[in-house]
């Protein structure tokens, strides 16, 4: 494998006021000097397009698609396991019929839903790779993809999830859930006290994406 | 890597550029489409230099990954690759200026 | 072996190459939580190759068995997922 380029990002922002073709300015990821990576992921987009490979209305699309999808769509499906216990049962049966029943596209994805109670507490982490629910969530965050989080948390969960501000009593179980293969975990978070007035588009808003991978819980409502 | 001593966890956010977008919409429709699998992606990922697996970013290893798993699925020769490299390295400075349409 | 609640070992092997049993795993036991049913190997998918249906498992260990005194709390636990050919009976030699 070659290791003799250059691999650094060199932000040079020189270009920054000037106007893209169309009169627009750049985005700032397109102002700053070409990598050797981007120059690779230009070249095979072009090459795939030209071979017939796939269709730059297909590369749009797919773009489109991912922009659409986030923590809101998971937050749904939390929202509406906590209003309807007949749904609840159907998600920790079969998580991924039942985002499909939501009308939430699973693709590949094949989902296992994990519950947070008062006395156990679940958290989610690809020690192997970055494997996320990115059907449901949208994309991961970049702490979630990064060392210091995959090799510390199925050791040391107690320690890491005090850095989100998470602290948790002696008394609650932790289950750490490794997708270290085609699965992909959704935590339900624990319905905080306080919600049981609120309806479910009111307890949807309150759901976090970082209590859905299970670094955070939701905090009591007033 | 679980279990290896690490720094703490810096839970910030950040937005994805255009590249990256494209990175993982190319692999994406590329694996949908049968030219490799998932675990494809994650091998050559793996196989990197450990050094090579630090100082990269996160879309940089998939690119070199897709690449590779292209590479080997035969939907491009590495002779296709290399011309087409300089072209667009040709074409400016920036990737606005080099990535066309 | 495959039964809910079986002891299992994830075996202590380590060839080179693409594997999904992560190695801190390894030599470890723990029970099995469910079955997944049949999934394509990956050691056979990462290099282009169809790969042969095996069982997945998902597996429970607890953070005493896998960390030993290092561990913070021991009855925590790690799940994962580990293809029945990565496991054997926890009386296996």
């Amino acid at each position: 494998m070659p290791h003799d380029h250059e691999h650094n990002h060199i932000h040079d922002h020189s270009h920054g006021d000037q106007l893209s073709p169309s009169g627009h300015p750049y985005r700032k990821d397109q102002d700053a000097k070409l990598t050797y990576w981007q120059t690779m992921e230009i070249a095979m987009r072009e090459l795939l397009i030209e071979k017939g490979v796939v269709t730059p209305q297909e590369i749009t699309r797919t773009i489109e698609q991912m922009d659409r999808r986030s923590p809101a769509d998971g937050a749904k499906v939390v929202a509406r396991a906590w209003v309807d216990p007949g749904y609840r049962a159907r998600l920790m049966a079969d998580g991924t019929a039942a985002i499909a029943e939501m009308g939430f596209d699973p693709g590949a994805l094949r989902l296992i839903a994990v519950e947070n109670t008062d006395q156990i507490h679940n958290v989610v982490v690809c020690t192997l790779c970055s494997c996320y629910p990115r059907n449901l969530l949208g994309l991961p965050p970049d702490w979630y993809k990064q060392r210091a989080y995959r090799s510390r948390v199925v050791k040391t969960p107690r320690a890491v999830l005090r850095e989100f501000g998470t602290e948790l009593a002696d008394n609650v179980q932790i289950r750490v859930h490794d997708s270290t293969a085609d699965m992909r975990y959704l935590v339900v978070p624990a319905r905080p006290k306080g919600t049981e007035k609120l309806d479910e588009t009111d307890l949807a808003a309150l759901i976090t994406r970082d209590s859905m991978i299970g670094v955070t819980r939701l905090a009591p409502q007033k | 890597m679980g279990g290896l001593d690490a720094g703490p966890v810096v839970p910030e956010d950040q937005d994805f550029a255009l590249w990256e977008k494209r990175v993982d919409a190319l692999m994406v429709l590329t694996s949908a489409k049968g030219l490799f699998t998932v675990d494809g992606l994650r091998r050559c990922v793996e196989d990197m230099a450990p050094e090579d697996y630090e100082n990269l970013g996160y879309y940089d290893r998939w690119v070199s990954s897709v690449n590779q798993n292209l590479i080997e699925a035969g939907s491009y020769s590495l002779e296709e690759l290399a011309r087409k490299m300089e072209q667009v390295a040709r074409r400016g400075e920036t990737y606005g200026d080099c990535t066309g349409s | 072996m495959k039964a809910v609640q079986a002891s299992v070992r994830v075996k202590e092997w380590y060839p080179p190459g693409h594997v999904r049993a992560p190695f801190y795993l390894r030599g470890k036991c723990g029970k099995i939580e469910r079955s997944l049913g049949q999934f394509g190997n990956p050691e056979q998918q990462a290099y282009g190759l169809k790969g042969d249906l095996k069982e997945l498992l998902r597996v429970r260990f607890t953070m005493a068995e896998v960390w030993g005194t290092e561990c913070e709390s021991p009855d925590d636990t790690i799940e994962a997922e580990i293809y029945e050919h990565w496991l054997e009976p926890t009386n296996a030699p």
